[in-house]
This record gives C-alpha cells, structure tokens and sequence, in this order.
C-alpha cells in the first residue's frame, strides 16, 4: 500500500536510509548534502530510527567510520557533496577494495575553485575508479527506490561492493515532488537484514586487509572485477524485482525513451534525462524521428544496452555535465568506447552543459539535436566537443 | 595486578610475526593482548604494525584486526564500536593501536573527533618517536637532537605533548607507559577497559635499528627514558594527575640520572652538540616543572 509523500530529494534519501534500516550512519554535513543528514538526526533522535549516528569531523572519516561499522556487522550510510567525497576518495578505494557494502547519497556539486554549490557530475565522476556503483538518478522517486534497490545489490554475495546514489544539488535535493514510499513490512520482505560473510568478530578471529605481496595482489582485484561484472548483470533483474514488488521501475540500466525507431538519440544522465523526453515529443512533433536514452549506471557501464540503443540510429547527441579535461565529456568517452567493435556505429556529437548549476532546458536539447542533425546531413561531425551556451 | 605472574600463560600474537629483532612495539602487542584478553578487536592504521603482523596468507595477530589507512585508525574505530552498540555486543573491546605518525600528526583530527565524541574505545599510540615503518623519518613525536632520516642533522623542534592534548579533551583517561614497566602497562590497560568513554595511552618503544643502539638493550632504555626523565610514567584520571613509580620520585631533579646516560647509548643523538644537550635538559626541566604543578 504505502503512501505518497511531498518530499525534497535530500528528505526522500534520509527517508529511504529510514526504510533500509541503515544502522550506523556517519556523516559530516556539506552543502547540498546537509538536510540528509539534519533528516537522519531527525530520525534518529526521535527513535523513529534505530541507529547509531556518528557525528565525524571530516568526510574521510566518515567513510573510514562506515568502513568500520560495514566490517562490525552493521548496514553503513551516509551521504556527501562535491568536496566532501574528494576528501573521501582514499577511503573510497579502502571500501571497495575490503568489499563493503556501504551506500552513500552524493548529492552532486560542482567542485572550486571558484566556490560552486550548484549541480554537475564533476563530484562523483571524479570518483570513477574506486571501485564504486555510480547510480543516478532523474526524480525524487527514483532516489527512494535507487537507495533501496542499492543495498540490495551490494549486499548480494556475488558483488559486495559498495554504491554511490547520486542526484542533482537543489535541482533535486531542495525540490518537492510525490514520492510513493511502500510500507516497511514491505521493504523488509524486499531487503532482508545486513548478514555480511566476513566479521570482525572476537569468536572467528581475521586479519582484515594485511599487506598481500605481488604474488597474491592481482587475484584480489581480479574478484572486484568479477563482482563488477555480477553488478552489470544484477542491476536490471533487481530493477525488475523491485518492479513486482512495489509496481515501479526504472529501466534497469538505461531508461528509454522512445528510442526503437530513432534515427537520433539524446544520451544523457541525472535529470537532463528528464529534460530530454520533453525535447523528444516537441521534435517529434516537427517530424524528426528522435529518441532519449537516460544512464542511470555509470559503473558498471552498461556497454551492452548502449550498443543496443544505437544500433539502429544514425547520429547519437551526448550530453555530459560534466568534462574530463584533455579529453571530452566522460559520457562521450564511454559510449564512444561501447560501440568501438560495432562495424557503422553511428555518428557521435558530443555536448558539455550545465556545469555549476547552470540550467539545461528542453530548449537547448534541442537545438543541440538541431546541431547533430546538421552534422549528420553534411556526413561528417565539424566539432565533436560542443560548450553549450558559452558567454561570447 | 600486583605480580606479571599473575598474567595470562596464553598467547595471542604468535611467533613468526615480521618485527625486527629486539622490537619495543611487539613488546607493547603482546602484552595488551594479555592485559585485554581474547575478546579485543585491534584497529590497525598503516605503521609498523601493518608490517610486523606478517602478511596474507599469514597472521601474527590471534584477536580480530582490521587494518585501515594512516589517518583513519580512531574514525574506523568509532565505525566498529558504532556497530557493536547496535548489535548489543557489550564485552568487546575496542582497541586503536597506532604508532606516533598515525596519532600525532597524520591521525591526531580523526582522534580528537573520535575522543571529543566520547566514543567508547581505547586508544593506544605506541611511540618509537619516527615514522618507523618506512624508515624512521621524523614525525611530531621525534625528540629535539634526534637524527631521522628527514633531520639527518638532528630535529631542532621538541617533541609533540598529545597526552596532556588528550587529557584537554576531558576524557575519563589518559596515561603514559613504557614498555620496560610491564606492569604498569598491563595495570593502565586493565583499568583503561573499565571506563566507558574514550582512553588514551602513550606508551614508548625503543626501536633498535631507528634509535640505532644493540637490540638486547630495547628494555634497558626504555628503563632509562624514565630514569633520566625524558619520558615519565603517569595517568590522568577523571581528570586528576598523578605520576607513577619509578616517575613519581623523580619530581626532585637530583634523583634523575643524568640524560647523557640515554643518549650516549643511541647512535641517533651522537651528532648533538653540548648546546644541544643543554637545550634537551632545560627542556625535561620545563616539563618536569609543568608535572609539579598539576
């Protein structure tokens, strides 16, 4: 049954961490992140949650804290922005790499110099490598669910890895939208307790994360890719399952949106996903056969369904809010790499846009497909990195 | 406790371990272990001990360890101890066992937090007052006139005080060991795991090749870092100070053996100057005045 909520991003997560019965968090507060963790007080301190909130002095240890918490037996949260989950980043790799199933909301900001608290992928994407599910999300629903359908596969045997959830600052965070949140009973049947196979546990003594000589090193990061692997193919059937349990999906890893007769599909993340749909129906309006292909998982990459989706189309519009510097957007990067063994893999345009919280309408999406377009016609890609709305 | 013998015979950290040879910190291991008994979770940040407890497939350690990264030993800690509140365990013990580079510089905001938190764990920094494990450069902890590899002529600074910054914290304990006074060690780690809150111990380690003397002589001088003063035995408990024999006779500066006694014996001090020596003295005066006082 459940109810539905008007809830800001930001409150759904603290909401989700609730319904997850997360029970230790620790958390350092930085803007945009802050009222997660003013939620989670809330929550805890009003016993509404039964947990441990650990108030740090930093973000690294507030991932070290989690760290110890994951390996004591208890479900860790927490939740950060921009410079907090750089600092994180060494901590980052140590979560991993002890396999914990730790789930952090990063709610994404652009990193300073000069100080920005506004909205882009810089943060996380920053983070690409640690060995870390990167999910993001389009709507305050899909933050809810996202957080719930995380614990579910990162506590799976086959992947104990840890997640990030990410959304947009204040775009999401600071916005209010119904959310339908299901009943406990209801996520208790979904998401069993945290039964971690390895403990720090005085009755079975082990050494966690001892020096491994070159001998052994590569086998332990070969698991971490194997698990990797299991991710890619568990993120579609636990969007599934959620699905039959609570009537909600989110596409599994890419969210599609009118794409099967697409000449042309707009490749996006987060809620430029969102903007883009709105683009698709006033282009297909004026005839242009135009799809939307929202990735929701950055990692593992979903180079499979990319390859599908762009199978069939002739020119590929990739948006990225963010910048890989020397090279292009990290979304074009990737893509670009799925459909390198595709013999006439279509054309790729890429778009940089929104950085620092600038806003993405509908209207730039399509005149950037407008652009694509052109690039197409003339068979060939004039510019294949395009900054959107620059100041002359 | 009144006699060691009435210490454990059990052993929790096994032979074959990876430490050098006459190691003050495997000293101070296995006589924790004792004191704190099988149910203890070590929490390991990156120093000698990530090291001396051998590596996989191998472990030294007897009682669970969770090694973490340099700075994070006290925050990794609190995690652990968070959870276990959570679950309902009650007689584990939660110990941070860091050298002086992972608490007195690199560690020392993750322990303030930890310790301002008033989380419930101990903490002890064992101190062979250099970045021992990679190779003895000098860190916070290094005493004036010691050569390290990153003060090959000698640290012109003295060493960081971070018990008497514990003991500002209002924490119910803090205390300095050695590891030549077993006994009191043992005794201070006992009563450490009676307190709920957070507990600091300090405890020197002579480090052989570091301090460059003769291994059999780790226990000697150890003995003499107290005799002479430069390191002295105490607790701050609840608050209120109190030296500990052999250290609380030696308020009265005659009865402390003349600090060249452990100097001479240390290749790391054999390029200090007789200004050098001086400025060392009148520092354990200051100190030791300071002792007086509280």
């Amino acid at each position: 049954m459940g109810q539905v909520l008007v809830e800001t991003g930001n409150r759904v997560a603290g909401l989700a961490c609730k319904a997850a019965r997360a029970k230790v968090i620790a958390a350092y507060p930085i803007t945009p992140q802050t009222t997660v963790v003013e939620q989670i007080a809330e929550q805890v301190e009003t016993r509404e949650m039964d947990a441990k909130y650990i108030r740090v002095e930093s973000e690294h240890s507030a991932m070290a804290a989690c760290i110890g918490a994951a390996v004591g037996g208890a479900r860790a949260f927490t939740a950060t922005s921009a410079h907090g989950l750089a600092l994180m980043h060494e901590m980052l790799h140590w979560a991993s790499a002890a396999r914990l199933p730790i789930v952090m909301a990063v709610v994404n900001r652009a990193m300073g110099p000069p100080w920005n608290i506004w909205a882009d992928f810089s943060d996380s994407l920053s983070q690409r490598d640690t060995g870390w599910i990167q999910y993001y999300c389009a709507d305050n629903q899909e933050i809810f669910d996202t957080i719930i359908q995380a614990y579910k596969l990162c506590e799976d045997k086959r992947v104990f890895l840890p997640a990030m959830v990410c959304f947009e600052g204040f775009i999401l965070s600071h916005t209010s939208m119904p959310v339908k949140i299901p009943d406990q009973e209801e996520i208790d049947d979904f998401l069993p307790p945290y039964n971690p196979p390895w403990l720090l546990d005085v009755d079975n003594p082990v050494t966690h994360g001892p020096i491994v000589y070159p001998e052994w090193y590569m086998e332990f990061r070969y698991f971490m890719y194997e698990a990797m692997e299991n991710a890619r193919r568990l993120i579609p059937e636990i969007d599934k399952e959620y699905g039959k349990h609570f009537g909600i999906e989110h596409g599994g890893h890419v969210e599609k949106y009118m794409c099967d007769d697409a000449d042309l599909i707009i490749l996006s993340m987060g809620t430029i996903g969102s903007e883009a749909k709105l683009a698709v129906n006033n282009l297909r309006k004026s005839g242009n056969k135009v799809g939307a292909a929202r990735v929701r998982v950055f990692r593992p990459f979903p180079k499979d369904e990319i390859l599908n989706i762009a199978r069939n189309a002739q020119m590929l519009t990739i948006i990225d809010r963010q910048v890989s510097y020397g090279m292009e957007g990290p979304l074009h990067t990737e893509v670009k790499a799925s459909l390198y063994s595709e013999q006439d893999s279509p054309m790729t345009a890429g778009f940089i846009a929104g950085l620092g919280g600038r806003d993405v309408t509908m209207h730039d999406i399509e005149d950037m497909v407008n652009k694509s377009l052109q690039y197409l016609k003339a068979g060939r890609v004039e510019k294949e990195v395009n900054w959107v709305g620059l100041r002359e | 406790m009144t006699t060691l013998k009435e210490l454990t015979k059990d052993e929790y950290f096994y032979p074959g371990h990876a430490a050098c040879t006459g190691c003050g910190a495997v000293i101070a291991i296995r006589l924790a272990q004792k004191a704190l008994g099988p149910k203890t979770v070590f929490v390991v940040p990156a120093c000698c001990t990530s090291v001396l407890q051998s590596a996989f497939p191998f472990t030294a350690f007897d009682t669970p360890c969770l090694n973490i990264a340099f700075e994070a030993a006290a925050a990794a800690a609190s995690g652990v101890v968070a959870a276990y509140e959570s679950r309902g365990l009650k007689d584990v013990t939660v110990l941070a066992w860091a050298g002086d580079g992972g608490t007195v510089d690199i560690g020392l905001q993750a322990l303030s937090g930890a310790a301002e938190r008033g989380t419930n764990f101990i903490y002890v920094c064992y101190d062979n007052e250099a970045y021992g494990n990679t190779g003895f450069q000098r860190s916070g902890s290094s005493p004036f006139g010691s050569r390290t590899t990153t003060t090959p002529t000698g640290k012109r600074e003295h060493k960081k005080d971070v018990p008497m910054i514990m003991a500002a914290h209002g924490i119910p304990y803090v205390a300095t060991a050695c590891i030549s006074y077993p006994l009191d060690f043992v005794n201070k780690l006992r009563k450490a795991k009676g307190m709920i809150g957070t507990k600091y111990i300090q405890v020197l380690t002579p480090c052989p090749p570091g301090w460059r003397y003769s291994t059999e002589k780790t226990v000697e001088l150890g003995r003499l870092a107290v005799q002479t003063g430069i390191w002295a035995l105490y607790e701050i408990e609840y608050g209120k100070f109190a030296l500990n024999p052999p250290s609380a006779a030696l308020v009265d500066k005659a009865k402390r053996k003349p600090v060249e006694e452990y100097l001479k014996l240390q290749g790391r001090f054999d390029q200090m100057t007789p200004e050098d020596i001086e400025e060392l003295k009148s520092w354990i005066d200051t100190v030791w005045e300071k002792y007086k006082r509280l």
